[in-house]
């Protein structure tokens, strides 16, 4: 088995570049907790070096693009090289980001140094402008291999050419495996070992105890004779399915009649895969091409009847099908209709228990749709924390994030307001006034004293007699920071029988709270 | 782990199991949801219903007695949500999904809601017309959940409201607020209303009946409301 092995260096620069919508040629270093991690060809000219600070970088480059690291950004970037690559040769493995392996493809090119020809084009076509690839007999030598051929280019190790091509290496290409890798490279430099051939003549015994499990994997690895298991992605399934009309049908009735067993058939198919569809493209096909594609989603999963609904939403309502006279006739016969199951899920996420409640699973996946509509930080989960004024008491977390820096619950927090927590909590208290008996604005003096009897009040545009009222309670949160400066509580009963929680500070009165 | 729906201990367990496997199976989804002990006499939540309520503490009472026995509940449009008298009233914040703030799309959110929680709290932020209701109680009755409005709504199963509030405690600026009695009416189609005294919140910030209701309960809401 010939292996291929494409390699795209400085994949987090390349990611993170592409993700900052900036060039990749300019001089840029991807950084770890504050130590060059990875930089670009550009920045490497400059005298940038990985393990370098932040500051001798910048010193050396003073036009240097920092990036944060991202491991997640970097897988994400991959996948389309992932797919590209699949498209030509299925059994794709990932070995990590900017780093796959697939079984070389052979004959059908014309030959490997063909064939990793159109691999190249194809990646440079779809983006991926420095990717270079290495052919061999076992992973390690192709990756080396890639390592060594120049951007875009391929080289290509005979079959049983490996221990040949590795000996001359130098011990330094360990380096790439890690710390672990480093540390044994330094080792064997100071034991004299330069390349890998001096490493591979030693006996095996010998390195084993000296190096343990690493150094016998490496001493395989040097001689050319590593085990290559390539953990290639399994494609998906194909659970497309078809029903050929013959001769075309032109009504959509008879279509959507004719299309029920072949929606049984997708559904059994998968319910035996203990799937289920939540999303379905639906093609129709009339003289051989495609006429109407449409993905519907729905929000549980696709029955029969859902994908026979679609079929006839779709047909009714695609304008180059349908004839404008007859709304129930479709302009050009349909001769094949195709199911494609687009997002499947596990069928035991969309299950009711028996024993009740809805799987945390099935919530999960609603909220994400929720989420889907109105964005990401709309959706909120409640949690309480320490704190006196009701607002400081709770606060949103958007679902699907931990909860971080809450203050504690279990302080004593003096000046609290006690008694019943309000059930409505205003984020952004609104302005009222409070008037006393005579009309006017009742306010709060310096020592603490009410300068008059409040009487009447306003929330929502409406005055309203005070029916009962407690307060002033002082409080004076902040001062140290520019908080919200001196101000006092008062709890309002109004006529009507609602209670409200009102603050008097240097702003005017405010809502706070309401007891509805 | 799935969140298991404590089982009535009144009635049979296979009786009870019978109902959720029928309505797994598509049959009348009418299964009842808990309510609070106190609240157990006077309103019986129905899935598929729509239950109209006057003030944000009903709303919240409403949805505590299905997140005490384990069930998701959401709130939508709710921009003022008091987490802690949530919290007081027994809801259980970790089961709760918020949406503060639904704007134009409440009607597909609250569609969404209603697909995977048991209980959704919606004020609407506009008015309802007859037929985004009538989208809505379509989607309850396949999904088996309650949909509890705070404010209008076409169609409800029961409306309750708090008549004749007290507040007991604050005393021309000395006291504080201690606990509210309020009288509950629970009307139900054209049939007279339901009343009982209450003690919302109490002095421990539950809810508890003083006086139970003076008629009959009409229990099988349902078959009253058609």
């Amino acid at each position: 088995m010939r292996i291929l092995v494409v390699w795209c260096p400085d994949w987090s620069v390349v990611a993170a570049l592409s993700e900052a919508e900036r060039s990749p040629a300019e001089p840029a270093a991807v950084l770890a907790a504050g130590v060059v991690e990875v930089c670009n060809a550009p920045a490497r000219a400059d005298g940038v070096r990985r393990g370098q600070r932040r500051r001798d970088a910048q010193a050396r480059c003073p036009e240097l693009v920092l990036l944060e690291a991202n491991p997640d950004r970097d897988v994400r970037h991959f996948e389309p090289v992932l797919e590209t690559v699949e498209a030509l040769r299925p059994g794709v493995a990932s070995l990590r980001p900017g780093l796959l392996a697939v079984r070389a493809p052979g004959r059908w090119f014309g030959g490997e140094a063909n064939a990793a020809a159109v691999l190249a084009e194809t990646l440079v076509e779809a983006g991926v402008r420095d990717c270079r690839l290495g052919i061999a007999d076992d992973l390690f030598t192709a990756e080396q291999a890639a390592r060594r051929a120049r951007a875009q280019e391929c080289e290509v190790v005979a079959a049983g050419g490996s221990a040949a091509y590795l000996r001359e290496l130098p011990v330094e290409v360990l380096e790439a495996d890690g710390a672990e890798g480093r540390e044994a490279v330094s080792l064997l430099r100071r034991l004299g070992l330069r390349t890998l051939g001096d490493l591979a003549g030693l006996p095996l015994d010998a390195v084993q105890d000296r190096f343990g499990r690493y150094g016998a994997r490496v001493w395989r690895q040097a001689r050319g004779e590593s085990p290559t298991h390539l953990a290639a992605r399994t494609p998906p399934p194909d659970l497309t399915a078809e029903i050929a009309f013959e001769p075309p049908l032109d009504s959509v009735e008879a279509i959507c009649f004719s299309v029920r067993t072949t929606a049984e058939r997708l559904v059994t198919e998968l319910g035996s895969r203990q799937l289920v569809a939540t999303g379905v493209r639906i093609e129709a096909e009339h003289d051989g091409a495609v006429a109407s594609s449409r993905t519907w989603l729905h929000p549980r999963y696709f029955s029969v009847r859902d994908l026979v609904d679609r079929v006839h939403w779709q047909l009714q309502g695609s304008s180059s099908l349908r004839s404008r006279r007859d709304p129930g006739a479709v302009r050009a016969p349909v001769e094949r209709v195709r199911f494609v199951p687009e997002v499947l899920e596990p069928a035991a996420a969309h299950s009711d228990g028996l024993w009740g409640g809805a799987g945390e699973e099935l919530v999960e996946r609603g909220v994400a749709r929720v989420q889907a509509m109105v964005g990401f930080d709309a959706v909120t989960r409640p949690v309480l924390q320490g704190g006196r004024g009701p607002a400081d008491r709770q606060t949103a977390v958007p679902w699907g994030e931990r909860a971080t820096g809450l203050r504690p619950r279990d302080r004593p927090w003096p000046g609290r307001i006690p008694g019943p927590a309000p059930c409505r909590v205003f984020a952004d208290p609104l302005a009222t006034e409070v008037r006393d008996d005579v009309g006017r604005a009742v306010a709060v003096t310096e020592r603490g004293a009410v300068t008059g009897e409040p009487t009447r009040f306003r929330v929502d545009e409406a005055w309203q007699p005070v029916a009962a009222w407690a307060g002033p309670w002082p409080v004076d949160e902040s001062w140290w920071s520019g908080g919200s400066g001196r101000a006092s509580r008062f709890q309002v009963v109004g006529t009507d029988g609602r209670a409200w929680l009102l603050r008097c500070g240097p702003e005017g009165w405010r809502v706070e709270a309401g007891y509805d | 782990m799935t969140p298991t729906a404590a089982l009535d201990p009144e009635r049979p367990v296979l009786d009870q199991l019978r109902d959720r496997v029928t309505a797994m199976e598509g049959g009348p989804a009418r299964l009842p949801v808990p309510v609070l002990p106190a609240l157990s006499g006077l309103v019986s939540l129905r899935t598929g219903g729509t239950y109209g309520v006057d003030s944000a503490s009903l709303g919240l009472a409403l949805a505590a007695g299905a997140s005490e026995a384990g069930e998701w509940v959401g709130f939508a449009g709710w921009p003022d949500f008091g987490a802690e008298a949530a919290a007081g009233l027994g809801i259980e914040l970790s089961r709760t999904v918020l949406v503060p703030d639904v704007g134009e799309h409440w009607l597909e959110v609250t569609a969404a809601l209603v697909d995977v929680l048991r209980v959704v709290v919606l004020r609407p932020p506009a008015r309802v017309d007859a037929r985004s209701a009538g989208v809505l109680d379509a989607r309850l009755r396949k999904r088996s959940s309650v949909l509890v409005v705070w404010g209008d709504w076409p169609r409800c199963e029961a409306r309750l409201g708090l008549e004749d509030v007290r507040w007991s405690g604050p005393d021309r600026g000395q006291g504080r607020l201690r606990a509210r009695h309020a009288r509950i009416a629970v009307r139900r189609g054209a049939a007279p209303p339901v009343r009982a005294d209450l003690a919302f919140p109490g002095e421990s910030g539950s809810l508890s009946l003083l006086a139970p209701p003076a008629e009959r309960v009409l229990d099988t809401s349902w078959q009253a409301s058609g």
